[in-house]
């Protein structure tokens, strides 16, 4: 039976790797990352875990090395942040396409510079077009459990996808919470052997990685569109069914006393549960407000979010990442691009919130949301502000 | 010495492998002294390989979909990777076997890249695989510039030459540097076994790429390959050109083996550098005084070479 016991997020997530009887672990430390790939060293030197760790010279080498073994035919987990995830940026794009499923959790951390090793979504907004699936956790718990559901939905033959799993640098990696470590019978029954359909074997040669002439590229990268678009039923199934077994349900986007909302807060990460308890104590001043939590952000779950947000008036979304000289911060544009010339859809902005370790307290969602009513009524001259900058 | 070695006997004319594990029909410029080197790995190599490549003229020409020159598998991620993706390769296979999930059998291993791949953007990932001593042999293929993009500059390209990017002019000579010494970075990372190999010697090449699949741990093949569009030389002339750079003493032929230089072939009576600049367009607008710092620098270097090769 599951134990819940009190946990790092950073091990539990080591655990999760373990318990998935990764093989291959190329990695490189970075903060707040590295208790990960820390413990996972620990779990292979003291032989609990039979893998090979690849203490690598840098990021781009650790996804490199990634590449070579998931095609060799190795589970294969890495892990990052920041300056590192951009450092392999270039790499990235490349297992994708050619449909290697190695799964990463990201501690998501700001970008340099200047200089920051807090957390923000600013590392993997750079990467958003990289073709991987990308989940983001909210806590611990699920920190651990969906971990394990990248290893079920990147294998799954249907699929054959890169996948990361995005987690709150400190605010998630560096927390003891309580969390229900699965044992190694239940894993083994949710997560069967990698048996990839192509590798790397003299007996079969194939070529992998070849040069794409104009006349295939396009159908190539058509084909990784089109395998990511249809890898949504594939998650929402490995979602229910972790949820049949172990009880915990997860799903594409999750909705919070969203009921008779005219105001929906939208957010990703760990900010969620500061959110339910800024629209817990707004609902008992007897404002009319809910929250959306994106938890899929690539495939983006389309027909969800509009179900569960469509009938808002006001949408206030809390991007984690500031892009200079944009429109809109990048899940306000989304949304935006989503709900464009819907008949009836709310209305939209976008604030930039939480950058580098700056908190994001209940005051400020209570903030947001006036903020968001206000500019329903009177349009504002930015799609975006930064909110809680420092006057002095 | 190397335990590895001491079955193998070496590569003869007569016993040269009739086997093409790299097929011919593949895109290379006629001529090209790169691709015949290849094939020669490969000979010498079989089937049981697997192959890393980086990006470069090798893998453009051999690789456009849905046409592949490669009967061994092979796979291509980036420029500067082979080296971390062969990592990656040798550490799965290694866990794999453990498991069970995959035949005991040996299978070599190889990373290849151009001289651009592996002296100047690749150098950090190749050093990195060395150290950690991941049982693979990496095989640089200098052909002393970046030929893919349309011969640029390289760390590799030879003192005076001119490239794109090392044009001649009022003020320049072409390029101002002398050629970067990578087997003498490999050897600095103390791998048991590094090579420079020329394609006009072919059993020897075919040999020293053996030897480096045999030995556990990383392995390094510098291989010298006449590039005729790059360097403006007759295609016809390359494997003259691979001898007379050997004869000349420009591109000794040496082995390292457990940090022990040995010569290949000791250049007692060297022909005149000037043998083998001439008929290479690269080297035409070289006046006297250059090719004598050629002559000068080129005899130091060798000197320095025979006496690693008496002191360890």
């Amino acid at each position: 039976m599951a134990k819940r016991v009190g946990i790092e997020v950073s091990i539990a997530i080591a655990e999760a790797a373990k318990l998935a009887r990764s093989e291959v672990i190329p990695a490189y430390p970075i903060t707040p990352q590295t208790h990960i790939v820390e413990h996972l060293s620990e779990f292979v030197a003291s032989g609990e875990l039979d893998a090979e760790f690849i203490p690598v010279e840098s990021e781009h080498a650790a996804m490199s090395c990634c590449c070579g073994s998931s095609a060799a035919g190795a589970r294969t987990f890495t892990s990052s942040s920041s300056q590192g995830l951009s450092l392999m940026s270039e790499i990235l794009y490349i297992p994708s396409t050619m449909r290697l499923p190695i799964v990463m959790v990201v501690a998501n951390r700001a970008l340099s510079a200047p200089i920051s090793i807090w957390n923000d979504h600013q590392d993997i907004m750079v990467q958003r077009d990289i073709g991987w699936i990308q989940t983001f956790a909210e806590n611990g718990q699920e920190a651990f459990d969906l971990t394990l559901h990248a290893f079920r939905v990147a294998e799954d033959r249907r699929v054959s996808l890169p996948m990361i799993v995005n987690i709150d640098g400190f605010t998630l990696s560096h927390v003891i919470e309580p969390i229900e470590i699965l044992s190694q019978e239940e894993v083994d029954g949710y997560l069967p052997p990698f048996k990839p359909r192509y590798k790397l074997d003299p007996k079969k040669p194939i070529t992998m990685g070849p040069v794409g002439i104009p006349e295939v590229y396009t159908e190539a990268k058509m084909a990784h569109s089109e395998a990511i678009k249809a890898s949504k039923r594939v998650i929402i199934k490995a979602w229910q069914e972790f949820a049949d077994m172990f009880g915990r349900q997860y799903n594409p986007v999750e909705t919070y006393r969203c009921e008779d909302a005219d105001v929906m807060l939208v957010t990703m990460g760990s900010i969620s549960e500061t959110a339910m308890t800024a629209v817990d104590k707004m609902r008992e001043a007897g404002q009319q407000v809910g929250l959306v939590r994106i938890r899929l952000w690539r495939p983006f779950p389309s027909q969800e979010f509009r179900r569960a947000a469509g009938k808002a008036k006001v949408l206030a979304v809390i991007d984690r990442c500031l892009p200079p000289g944009a429109v809109c911060g990048p899940v306000g544009a989304e949304l935006r691009s989503l709900f464009y010339k819907v008949p009836g859809s709310p209305k939209i902005f976008s604030f930039v919130a939480g950058l580098g370790g700056r908190d994001v307290t209940v005051e400020r969602f209570e903030e947001i949301v006036d903020k968001a009513r206000a500019y329903a009524k009177k349009r504002p001259r930015e799609l975006f502000e930064v909110i809680g900058v420092r006057e002095k | 010495m190397i335990p590895e070695f001491e079955k193998f006997k070496g590569f003869k004319a007569k016993s040269i492998p009739k086997d093409e594990p790299l097929a011919s029909g593949h895109r290379a410029c006629q001529g090209c002294g790169e691709v015949l080197a290849l094939r020669m790995v490969m000979k010498a190599l079989g089937r049981d390989v697997i192959v890393c490549s980086a990006t470069g003229c090798m893998e453009i020409i051999s690789s456009p979909y849905p046409h592949t020159a490669w009967r061994v598998p092979w796979i291509h991620i980036a420029f500067e990777n082979a080296a971390a993706v062969a990592s990656g390769v040798e550490s799965a296979r290694k866990v794999l076997k453990r498991k069970g999930k995959i035949p005991k059998r040996h299978v070599d291993i190889m990373a290849v890249g151009g001289d651009g791949a592996t002296g100047d953007i690749g150098l950090q990932w190749i050093s990195g695989a060395f150290e950690r001593g991941h049982d693979f042999l990496y095989v640089c293929l200098d052909n002393e510039a970046y030929m893919n993009t349309g011969v640029q500059r390289s760390g590799c390209t030879p003192y005076g030459a001119m490239t794109t990017t090392s044009p001649p002019g009022k003020k320049s000579f072409g390029q101002v540097t002398w050629k970067k010494n990578i087997p003498a970075i490999a050897v600095a990372h103390n791998i048991p076994y590094v090579a420079t190999a020329s394609p006009a010697y072919f059993l020897d090449l075919m040999n020293k790429v053996k030897k480096a699949a045999l030995v556990k741990g990383p392995a390094y093949v510098h291989i010298y390959s006449p590039c005729p569009t790059g360097w403006g030389s007759a295609g016809e002339r390359s494997i003259e050109f691979a001898k007379l750079a050997v004869e000349t003493r420009v591109f000794p032929l040496y082995e390292v083996i457990e940090g022990r230089y040995i010569m290949s072939r000791k250049i007692t009576k060297p022909k005149p550098v000037t043998e083998y600049l001439k008929g290479q367009k690269r080297f035409r607008h070289l006046d006297e005084g250059h090719i004598d710092y050629i002559q000068k620098r080129v005899d130091v270097e060798y000197e320095k070479l025979l006496r690693l090769a008496e002191l360890t």
